[in-house]
């Protein structure tokens, strides 16, 4: 048995495969939730009443598929040019970190001030801490996943020293967590009374703006071919160094966003438990998306449909979280397949 | 000899009956019948995919045919069918093959890569005594000589290809099936080779040449069986044929002869001056090295791969950079090392690897095409590619230089070989570059793409340009070169009109000998 790449693959598949893939998904949680005790249809139920049931469901949704959305543009930019950024999770800790240095009260001025300059410098701030990496790997070829992978560690203890330390709230009552992001600073809410945010339009525009960037530019024209072979780039006269350099920048700077979005947005304030894994879902976002901009959005939207819905029906039916959390690894597993099925098809030798 | 020990009917040692061989709804063998009789060299001649490659691999047992049966004489019975799919019965049987791409364990010796795999694992000790008395016996019956305690990573290509032929040969093979065993020779080698071929023809061994160079065909072989898409499509004795009626054969349809007529050559377009390149560990560099390159003039690089080419072509690409000596690009002094630098200046490169450097396989036909121009204002508007201009410009090239596709818009790596190199080659000569290096262009094309490959060629000669052409194949760099040099070892020899060398001349000089040695020597 072995993989053929298809040459063309027919459209019929392309809607098929995803919707067999959650079936497939759906057949095979039902193991582990029928040994559980919990009536099947009626945990499916709940998974989709959570998710998208009602007006309240839709918006958590989407207010979770807000940061997923920056996260996987970032995993999907980097490895379009084959720079494997596995360090959203920590870019995305820098970059709320540097929004709440400078959004929660060492001055104030008019939103239109306040908000432009916390998105500035969290992008910077992931844009930065990404330059390390990058850099290490141009200039002595350090393989960057090993880089950004742990970089992820020490930006994690270094945010918990200063939210501990000379960042931590005075008002806090003792938690460790930062002084709230002042009001000027904060991203408007998109629906009254929800915790749908700016955030969310902001991620929707970067999604078409990357996307623009990598189908229709000469810089998207580099960094796909120094991506898919940069050897023929190199031959052709591209300078690699330099837009491997920019892919790096540039992905930094969008899980910088996520983590601005999610604590000028939403949270209001940093503490540790701000990203429930982001970063990394990021990486599973941009596979799911075939690593295609715009298709992270719909991919990023897929994977908060399952962890919201299934977290809805692990507290409804009162089973233990880690359920929810197969049923959202299942599903991804399964699109990953099923989006393998569209690519390849499989020959019996 | 008893009656018994008789090859089978009408001295017969190989017989394929109905060979058809499917892949998905390619036929890549269809119906194919074929004798081989004792002592007799059979050349299968094809163009790639033809499916010569894809018989002598059912033949050997890696593929199962889906239709037909294969029947081998034994040494002391008549025809018998082979169990299919099972290389080891092929073995057996007395059926070596040497594959084009040597199967020798680098790191041990000669006697051990001989004898590995013919004795049991777990005897002790090896009867090596009578292996060695063994195969001085075969070395002088086919006069080959190699050292038995030598390690093969020592050897040269040549000397390799000797050992697998004895590897063969000391598993009592009486069927030799050689792929393309030329294709790494030197002039020189090859003849070796074939007067070994003809000893052991001599002595009964039956030969099967797989090869898609017609003078070497009609040279060594008795009998010529020409596959064409599957097919046989004719099976004829060599005398009496010749190279063109083989080709048309081979191909289908009349082959336009390449004619490069005399020109006056113009200024000088690139002048090396005592340059040299470092080498590093993989790749051997350039020693000082003199050359001009004028209008109007095709200066053929010969040498066997390895000896410096790429050193000079990774120079003239803008790969690498040179630590000594004067290169001057139309007229003017050239430092930077730059691909793009070389792609402003309007040199023109083709890489002699095309799906490595030259394509990016996974992007579209259009942008491949766009590779080295995208930046041109033409093609984009502050940093946004003009569609409309960048698939336009592709349908011209496409249909300029006859490349097969779907579309601007198909997947490049889904494109022939032939079809990749007429892309690469559209892309470059678009641009009617003055300086052309053209590195290998031809290799591994079909007979009508190489044909071609090389009128384009001439035409930018006669445009005006002036064209660096490094090749291994010395027939290609006799029909187009107006000057030839051969590199050995990083040294380049200084030029020579074409007319005034041969191929054996060539020879001498590609395995190291020096120009007036050579010329002594071949005459």
């Amino acid at each position: 048995m072995r993989l053929e790449v298809r040459g063309e693959v027919p459209l019929a598949l392309t809607v098929l495969a995803p919707a067999g893939a959650i079936v497939l998904a759906l057949m095979l949680t039902a193991i582990p939730l029928l040994w559980a005790e919990v009536p099947v249809l009626r945990a499916y139920g709940l998974i989709f009443e959570g998710a998208l049931g009602s007006r309240f469901a839709l918006t958590e949704t989407l207010a979770r598929a807000t940061p997923l959305i920056f996260t996987g543009l970032a995993a999907a930019v980097a490895f379009r040019a084959k720079l494997w950024n596995i360090g959203a999770e920590g870019q995305l800790y820098v970059g709320a970190l540097s929004a709440v240095a400078i959004g929660s009260g060492i001055f104030a001025a008019s939103p239109f001030v306040m908000i432009p300059l916390v998105l500035v410098a969290g992008a910077l701030a992931g844009a930065l801490l990404m330059l390390i990496p990058t850099l290490l790997k141009l200039r002595l070829g350090v393989d960057e996943v090993v880089t950004t992978l742990l970089l992820n560690f020490i930006v994690l203890l270094f945010v918990s020293m200063m939210i501990e330390g000379p960042m931590k709230d005075p008002m806090g009552m003792g938690w460790p967590q930062t002084e709230p992001i002042i009001e000027q600073a904060a991203l408007p809410k998109l629906i009254a009374k929800t915790r749908v945010h700016a955030g969310l339009l902001l991620a929707l525009l970067a999604g078409a703006a990357v996307w623009v960037l990598v189908q229709r530019t000469t810089w998207g024209l580099e960094m796909r071919a120094v991506g898919a072979n940069p050897a023929a780039a190199r031959f052709a006269g591209m300078p690699v160094g330099r837009v491997v350099l920019r892919v790096g920048l540039l992905s930094g700077a969008l899980a910088g966003l996520a983590g601005v979005g999610e604590v000028a947005g939403l949270k209001g304030y940093l503490t540790l438990d701000l990203s429930p894994g982001f970063g990394y879902s990021g990486i599973v976002v941009a596979m799911l998306a075939q690593l295609n901009a715009l298709a992270v959005i719909a991919a990023a939207l897929f994977v908060a449909v399952v962890f919201v819905g299934a977290d809805f029906m692990s507290r409804s039916i009162g089973v233990s979280s880690y359920l929810a959390n197969l049923i959202v690894a299942t599903s991804l597993l399964t699109m990953l397949l099923a989006s393998l099925a569209t690519r390849y098809r499989i020959r019996m030798k | 000899m008893t009656a018994s020990a008789e090859p089978g009917p009408e001295g017969v040692v190989l017989r394929l009956r109905g060979i058809t061989k499917r892949f998905g709804d390619l036929v890549a063998n269809n119906a194919i019948d074929l004798d081989l009789t004792a002592g007799e060299i059979l050349a299968l001649l094809g163009e790639n995919g033809a499916g010569k490659t894809t018989l002598m691999n059912i033949l050997f047992g890696h593929y199962l045919a889906d239709e037909g049966e294969i029947l081998v004489a034994g040494p002391n019975s008549g025809l018998q069918p082979l169990k299919a799919g099972s290389p080891s019965a092929a073995l057996a049987a007395g059926i070596g093959m040497v594959h084009q791409h040597f199967t020798l364990a680098e790191n041990l010796s000669v006697l051990d890569n001989i004898l590995l795999g013919t004795e049991p694992l777990w005897r002790p000790l090896q009867k090596r005594r009578e292996a060695r008395d063994k195969l001085a016996s075969l070395m002088g019956q086919a006069g080959l000589q190699v050292g038995l305690e030598v390690v093969v990573s020592s050897l040269s290509v040549g000397e390799r290809q000797r050992v697998e032929i004895l590897k063969a040969l000391y598993r009592d093979a009486r069927i030799l099936i050689l792929d393309e065993p030329t294709a790494v020779l030197t002039p020189q080698e090859v003849e070796r080779l074939f007067e070994t071929l003809r000893r052991l023809a001599s002595h009964g061994l039956s030969v099967v040449f797989i090869s898609h160079k017609l003078g070497e065909v009609l040279d060594i072989s008795d009998r010529v069986t020409v596959l064409r898409a599957g097919r046989i499509v004719a099976d004829l004795p060599s005398t009496g044929t010749d190279r063109a009626h083989l080709a048309e054969t081979m191909v289908g349809r009349p082959i336009p002869s390449t004619i490069r007529s005399p020109m006056e050559p113009g200024e000088v377009l690139l002048a090396l001056d005592r340059v040299r390149v470092p080498g590093t560990d993989r790749r051997t560099g350039l020693a000082e090295t003199i050359l001009r390159l004028q209008r109007h003039e095709i200066i053929g690089v010969a040498g066997v791969s390895g000896n410096g080419q790429a050193a000079l072509a990774g120079l003239i690409c803008g790969l690498v950079r040179h630590d000594a000596g004067e290169m001057r690009l139309f007229g003017r002094r050239a430092v930077i090392g730059s691909p793009l630098v070389m792609v402003t200046a309007g040199v023109g490169r083709i890489p002699e690897d095309r799906l490595d450097d030259g394509v990016v396989g996974d992007m579209e036909v259009w942008e491949n095409l766009l590779l080295e121009d995208y930046r041109q204002s033409r093609f984009q508007y502050a940093g946004f590619i003009r569609q409309a201009e960048a698939q336009a410009h592709a349908r011209d090239v496409i249909e300029g230089f006859d490349i097969r596709c779907p579309g601007p818009r198909a997947i490049t790596r889904l494109l022939s070989g032939g079809n990749i190199q007429k892309l690469i080659l559209g892309r470059v000569l678009d641009r009617r570059p003055d300086l052309i290096l053209a590195n290998q262009p031809a290799r591994g094309l079909d007979v009508g793409a190489v044909t071609y490959v090389h009128q384009r060629l001439l035409e930018a000669r006669e445009r005006g340009a002036g064209i660096i052409l490094i090749s291994e194949d010395l027939d290609e760099l006799l029909t187009l070169s107006d000057r030839v040099a051969v590199m050995y070892r990083g040294h380049l020899s200084p030029t020579m009109p074409t007319e005034s060398v041969t191929i054996r001349q060539l020879g001498l000089m590609m395995a190291g000998q020096k120009a007036e040695e050579a010329e002594i020597d071949a005459a």
